[in-house]
């Protein structure tokens, strides 16, 4: 059993690239689920994003389904136009207002993260152009999770993870390439 | 211990049930908790059990959390390409019939309603089906009925409309503009009724040919929404559609009972 149940990661302009770079460095024997929020137009229904992302990745992808269980070793995307949140081991949808002009949100996702899995989940936010994920994260550390921030330098838009390195100080702020190691050393399925 | 804010949330629904039997108990866990928080912070409480105490002891606090737990979100035409597969798929299965019933269950302001009518109409159908357009709270109902939208609002309806195979000149047809409210005129709705109606609690009251609940029951947990189903499976008359959300699915149990009209836009057609 890994640490971890969860991994939450967030993230908007640059994310495509950036979460590809992350889910491509997670393959067998990945011991947590994956949920992932990235900022997305709501008139982008052609659900293409999970597989854009499933391409590069190590691990299945798939669009969220409402109350669809999360899975170690697999990966959630919340869809264009409806927040992501997590209860029960599932996935819940909402179509409840914007949030940080965004719907998915990743401070909704990331506050009910926190809220469901406490100590055992990580939070990771991305590059972006917005503080999305600041208040989440933070959220996400005050209940004894796992808490990484892409270092800005890397990050081909900054601000989103200097909101949250001005939110709160994070267990890691690594470079880009070396996130996906660092996740998968902390989540690794012990038999 | 337990989480404590669970004990509250448990608390503050038990209550919101024994004084104005609203129940809110089977409800999806993480949205809810959103929702409470939204409303205890409006009234400057710090804390659930300070929201119950609120609510206990002032109806009018009710009244902003009932609005608050069953307004949704939503707009006219929301996904284009549902509305695309009503008028190809499903609106030649309500031809066949001389006079057919359409549930819009949990209806809120009315966006979706009236979107369905103005397909209805296009379709020429109108004057041959009945909408019955429900929700469980009357404030909301209220606005459903006057039709009215902020007019910033319609270029994304219109833009909606069009993705859905209509046109701007046709949309615009239905609604005349003043002070800022662009308004649907009332034809639309000659064979439409409102009524309360509480998937949580009531029972089934007439049987459809056509049941749209799309992005609803996301806010239920599952043993409610399996109720809702069964609702929804004995309201449907033999062959009936069933149109939900893009990210809903029928339950396991009863995949056997429909087939699938459009698996994308998730239409679903009862057999037998």
């Amino acid at each position: 059993m890994s640490s971890y149940d969860l991994v939450a990661i967030g993230a908007s302009w640059g994310g495509l690239h950036a979460i590809g770079t992350v889910l491509t460095g997670l393959g067998p024997g990945f011991g947590a689920a994956v949920v992932v929020a990235q900022h997305r137009s709501a008139t982008d229904d052609q659900d293409i994003l999970p597989e854009l992302l499933g391409r590069r990745s190590g691990l299945p992808v798939i669009d969220g389904e409402d109350k669809g269980e999360l899975l170690p070793g697999h990966v959630v995307v919340a869809p264009a136009g409806y927040h992501l949140l997590v209860a029960d081991g599932c996935v819940e949808l909402s179509c409840d207002g914007l949030v940080q002009f965004s719907r998915p949100s990743i401070d909704v996702l990331f506050e009910s993260v926190a809220e469901e899995y406490g100590e055992r989940a990580i939070g990771v936010v991305l590059t972006g152009a917005n503080a999305d994920g600041a208040h989440g994260l933070a959220e996400i550390a005050r209940r004894g999770g796992h808490t990484v921030v892409q270092d800005p330098a890397t990050s081909e838009r900054p601000e989103m993870p200097r909101a949250a390195l001005a939110a709160i100080e994070p267990d890691a702020v690594l470079a880009l390439d070396d996130i996906a190691g660092h996740l998968h050393a902390l989540c690794a399925a012990v038999a | 211990m337990q989480d404590p804010e669970r004990i509250e949330v448990d608390l503050l629904l038990e209550g919101v049930y024994r004084a104005y039997s609203y129940d809110f108990r089977g409800y999806a866990r993480a949205s809810l908790r959103r929702r409470l928080w939204r409303r205890a912070h409006e009234e400057g409480v710090q804390t659930l059990s300070g929201l119950q105490d609120r609510v206990l002891h002032d109806p009018a606090v009710m009244d902003r959390l009932l609005r608050d737990l069953s307004i949704n979100v939503t707009e006219m035409f929301r996904d284009p390409g549902f509305f695309r597969a009503l008028r190809e798929k499903v609106v030649p299965i309500l031809r066949t019939y001389p006079y057919a019933r359409v549930w819009n269950a949990g209806c809120s302001t009315g966006e979706e309603t009236y979107s369905l009518a103005i397909i209805l109409a296009e379709a020429g159908l109108l004057d041959r089906v009945r909408i019955y357009a429900t929700d469980m709270n009357d404030d909301v109902l209220a606005v459903a009925r006057q039709g009215s939208f902020a007019v910033d609002k319609m270029d994304r309806y219109v833009d909606n409309y069009e993705r859905a195979g209509g046109t701007r000149e046709s949309l615009a047809r239905y609604f005349t503009v003043q002070d800022g409210q662009a308004t649907f005129a009332r034809s639309l709705l000659d064979g439409t009724v409102f009524a309360q109606h509480n998937l949580a609690q009531d029972a089934a009251f007439n049987d459809f040919h056509l049941i749209v609940c799309r992005n609803v029951m996301i806010y239920f947990a599952r043993p409610l929404q399996e109720r809702v189903h069964e609702l929804f499976l004995s309201s449907l008359v033999r062959f009936g559609v069933l149109a939900l959300g893009h990210k809903e699915s029928v339950i396991a149990s009863h995949e056997d009972r429909y087939e699938i009209l459009d698996a994308g836009e998730k239409l679903y057609r009862r057999k037998r």
